[in-house]
């Protein structure tokens, strides 16, 4: 739209200032996701009564939910900066392979703590690198080091699953605080820190406002590249993070862990209605989003479809939600693109 | 060349044409009529609707009211390719031809020549060749690539294109903005042929000179309402037009300026030598506090690039800027923004806005640090420092948790330059300050600069207006073809010689015509663009 849109009357806005317009539309869009969960927890309790209502069958579906939703917590930051990260299951599998080494392994626990973290973060730098300053379209660079990742993953171990001797990872997997999973509390973590730092600190900020206008962003003073090149480093850590916790929930280390991540992460992240143009989204959102897509394949699982159908589906309700989106946008935007 | 024979039937009656966009009526009461044959001029300035008008005549936009004539009979067009085929052609100002389809693709595009699915070339190459050699130009070759055209060669593919769909009239949107002297003839003798056959033509443009060679009738409009139509594009006087165009005195807009130079501190910005590239040359200019300086230059004079390498956007491949006395050897736009410059962009949604977020959010990108501790905002301090800068500059509606894409241009352009009001810088770097800004808030800003300047805020304005630039600045330096060509207090310069200045010392004229100089056109009225 043009300049002629100008001075739309829209709802307006409590005067404390706590809430902008954004947060409050991302707010009735989660609501939306909401609904579509509630929806989903009606389909398995009809489909599978006796099964999905167990309590363990909820651990299991949060469980499943705790590698991917961090993974996702990463991404978000990346495409809120109008960036897209396409290696993330690979990063996770180079990580989960490179802290399993038998030299990783006799570093003990935190050795390997640290070497999952690092090879993740390092790469997410490397990322980043090839995108602010290599001035390589994100999807392309990326792309590249989903390839070669994996490729290096499978070159370290051989081809070999490395099995994981050290038992605090079993600990890790089977352990929990209060009833919750460890794995599970290790989401919460993830996803808190993420909030506070998109929505609480200058890192944050700045992320919406290089993803939202970079130009506008750099002219204001903030160093766009460098900037650029710490979310795909955050989106590494991430990486290391989960592959962490897949470590715990397997005992080993593979280079096929963390096969199609990316579009689980990148599914939930746009279901919980982050604009793949960047400059909007929300953690929480993005929770919404993976969570939607686990109790999905949960109840699919339940009722013993096979993988096939569980991927037809997970593609249509990824365009469903897209589809849906762009409506909501026009509606509450007045038209602004 | 003016066709009397059908004066008493025109072949395009537009009436009480109402376009309302949300919060702001576009067209309010839209007369035009178009005469078979004839070139009719639409003139006004940015903003004045011209751009809508075409819109809703080519059935882009419909209209909330009013009636459309055409060749006889009131006509509602559903699609703008309705228009066409009716034999309402038109030209746009961004060329729309596509440039890896050949010249006959282009014009047949829509509506190629096929059999079954399958593109009949030889008989699109020959009606193509036919239509091009009406127009005059033969040389153009049908299976020739659009892209290795120049954009005299484009338009003319576009003109064609309307051809080949019959047009009787075909509206130009300020076709000479994109081309040289010896093109513009050119343009224009195509158009007398077009016109000899009985095509009508609307044409748009900035340039008097132009109207008074090429047009038959103008008419003129303002605030998207028609303030006189019919005039002869001859004989009516420049000072008529104008005073149609502007409706008002610009003078009492800006505020007073200091009579002697007792308030100015000490020289903030001292620019020697400074060269980029292909763009300007050998800049130099000194800045003292409570100053304020303008550039006065047309787009492509090297202006707004000046003020980017200043701020540290663009580096410089020679010379030297020095800051408060201290020169600074690697240059980036953080270190400037820590030393106080601020910049206010030219392109205010594409390069200063966050559209999606609040006022309070847009304000503070530029101080994060005050409003942050280690890292966490502190929200409180942050939107009520938002708050007292939206009350000083008295925006509206006055709430800094507005969403900026609700606000007009004027009030946007208050948040941009609140932005550096928040972060207290002691360089403000206006780049067109008031572009599609309405009159009453480009009195306000003009106002706000003053003031600014009065608190020792030394102030750099570039601005395609020349009155914009005479009236608000205390020194002035005239830029073309990437040099200052002159430099003199405001008070002593008169527009015209600027403009002389100007057009003597520019070789090429560059291609937005958005942009283009508004010789004698005051600022005034909002912008629909």
């Amino acid at each position: 739209m043009n300049d002629t849109a100008t001075t739309v009357d829209q709802p307006s806005v409590s005067s404390d200032g706590s809430a902008s317009l954004g947060e409050r539309l991302s707010g009735v869009q989660n609501l939306g996701l909401v609904a579509v969960l509630v929806l989903a927890f009606i389909a398995g309790w009809v489909t599978a009564p006796e099964n999905f209502l167990d309590a363990n069958n909820f651990l299991t579906i949060l469980k499943s939910a705790a590698v991917i939703g961090v993974v996702s917590v990463g991404m978000t930051f990346v495409i809120i900066g109008g960036g897209i990260d396409l290696s993330v299951g690979a990063i996770v599998a180079l990580a989960s392979v490179w802290g399993t080494t038998v030299a990783s392994q006799e570093m003990g626990l935190w050795g390997m703590l640290a070497a999952f973290l690092l090879v993740g973060t390092a790469t997410g730098l490397v990322n980043g690198i090839l995108v602010a300053y290599g001035k390589i379209v994100s999807f392309i660079a990326t792309l590249a080091m989903l390839v070669s990742a994996r490729g290096l993953a499978q070159y370290i171990s051989g081809g070999q699953t490395q099995v994981v001797e050290v038992n605090a990872f079993r600990s890790l997997n089977n352990g929990d605080v209060f009833g919750v999973p460890n794995l599970v509390v290790m989401l919460i973590v993830v996803a808190a820190i993420g909030w506070l730092l998109l929505n609480r600190t200058t890192f944050g900020r700045r992320t919406f406002a290089v993803g939202g206008n970079d130009e506008a962003a750099r002219l204001a003073g903030i160093n766009v590249k460098r900037h650029t090149m710490l979310l795909f480093g955050l989106s590494g850590l991430a990486c290391g993070v989960a592959a962490i916790m897949i470590v715990a929930r397997t005992t080993t280390g593979s280079s096929t862990h963390g096969e199609l991540y990316e579009l689980d992460a990148i599914g939930a992240v746009v279901i919980g209605g982050t604009s793949l143009a960047g400059g909007r989204g929300t953690i929480v959102g993005t929770i919404l989003g993976v969570l939607v897509f686990t109790v999905m394949t949960n109840i699919f699982v339940l009722n013993n479809l096979t993988t096939d159908i569980q991927n037809i589906a997970k593609g249509v309700i990824i365009v469903l939600a897209v589809l849906l989106q762009a409506r909501a946008q026009r509606g509450s935007d007045g038209g602004h693109t | 060349m003016a066709d009397t024979s059908d004066a008493s039937s025109p072949i395009l009656l537009m009436e009480d044409i109402v376009k309302v966009f949300p919060g702001v009526r576009a067209l309010d009461g839209v007369d035009l009529d178009v005469r078979a044959g004839e070139v009719h001029c639409l003139l006004g300035q940015n903003g004045a609707g011209k751009s809508t008008l075409i819109k809703v005549l080519s059935a882009a936009h419909k209209p909330e009211e009013g009636t459309i004539t055409w060749l006889g009979e009131q006509v509602d067009f559903a699609t703008p390719l309705e228009a066409l085929q009716a034999g309402l052609a038109t030209m746009y100002q961004e060329l729309d031809v596509i440039d890896g389809l050949s010249v006959a693709d282009n014009i047949f595009l829509g509506h190629e020549k096929s059999r079954f699915g399958w593109i009949d070339s030889h008989s699109s190459n020959k009606r193509a060749r036919e239509i091009l050699a009406r127009l005059g130009h033969s040389e153009i070759r049908a299976r020739r690539n659009v892209g290795a055209l120049s954009a005299a060669g484009k338009q003319i593919v576009s003109m064609a294109r309307a051809l080949s769909h019959d047009a009787q009239l075909i509206v130009m949107d300020e076709p000479s903005a994109v081309l040289d002297g010896d093109e513009v003839e050119n343009l224009f003798g195509t158009i007398r042929d077009l016109t000899s056959d009985g095509v009508a033509i609307i044409y748009i443009s900035h340039r008097l000179e132009e109207i008074r060679e090429i047009g038959d009738r103008v008419t003129v409009l303002k605030d998207g309402a028609t303030v006189a139509t019919g005039l002869d594009a001859k004989d009516t006087p420049t000072s008529e037009v104008i005073s149609l165009m502007t409706g008002r005195n610009v003078e009492y807009l800006f505020p007073p300026r200091r009579e002697d130079d007792d308030h100015l501190g000490e020289v903030v910005l001292e620019v020697d030598g400074l060269s980029r590239e292909g763009e300007f040359k050998d800049v130099s200019f000194s800045l003292r506090a409570g100053e304020i300086l303008g550039l006065a230059g047309l787009v492509g004079s090297g202006r707004s690039e000046i003020l980017e390498t200043v701020y540290g956007a663009r580096r410089a491949n020679s010379g030297t800027t020095a800051y408060f006395g201290e020169t600074v050897g690697r240059r980036s736009v953080p270190k400037s923004v820590r030393m106080g410059l601020g910049l206010a962009p030219e392109e205010r949604k594409s390069q200063a806005l966050l559209m999606e977020q609040s006022i309070a959010r847009n304000m503070s990108l530029s101080d994060l640090g005050s409003y942050s501790k280690g890292g966490w905002i502190g929200h409180g301090a942050e939107v009520k420092d938002a708050r007292r800068i939206t009350d000083q500059l008295e925006l509206r509606p006055p709430d800094p948790t507005r969403r900026v894409s609700t606000l007009s241009g004027g009030n946007q352009q208050k948040v941009v330059v609140g932005r550096w009001l928040m972060k207290g810088c002691r360089v403000l770097l206006l780049d067109e300050p008031t572009r599609g800004v309405d009159v009453g808030a480009r009195a306000e800003l003009y106002s706000l600069v003053r003031d600014l300047a009065d608190e020792g805020v030394a102030v750099v304005v570039v601005s395609s207006e020349v009155p914009e630039v005479l009236g608000l600045a205390d020194r002035v330096l005239v830029v073309a073809d990437g040099r200052i060509i002159h430099e003199a207090d405001s008070g002593v310069l008169e527009e015209d010689d600027v403009l002389d200045m100007i057009m003597e010392n520019t070789t090429h004229v560059y291609d937005d015509p958005d942009r283009d100089l508004k010789a004698s056109a005051p600022p005034g009225a909002a912008s629909d663009e």
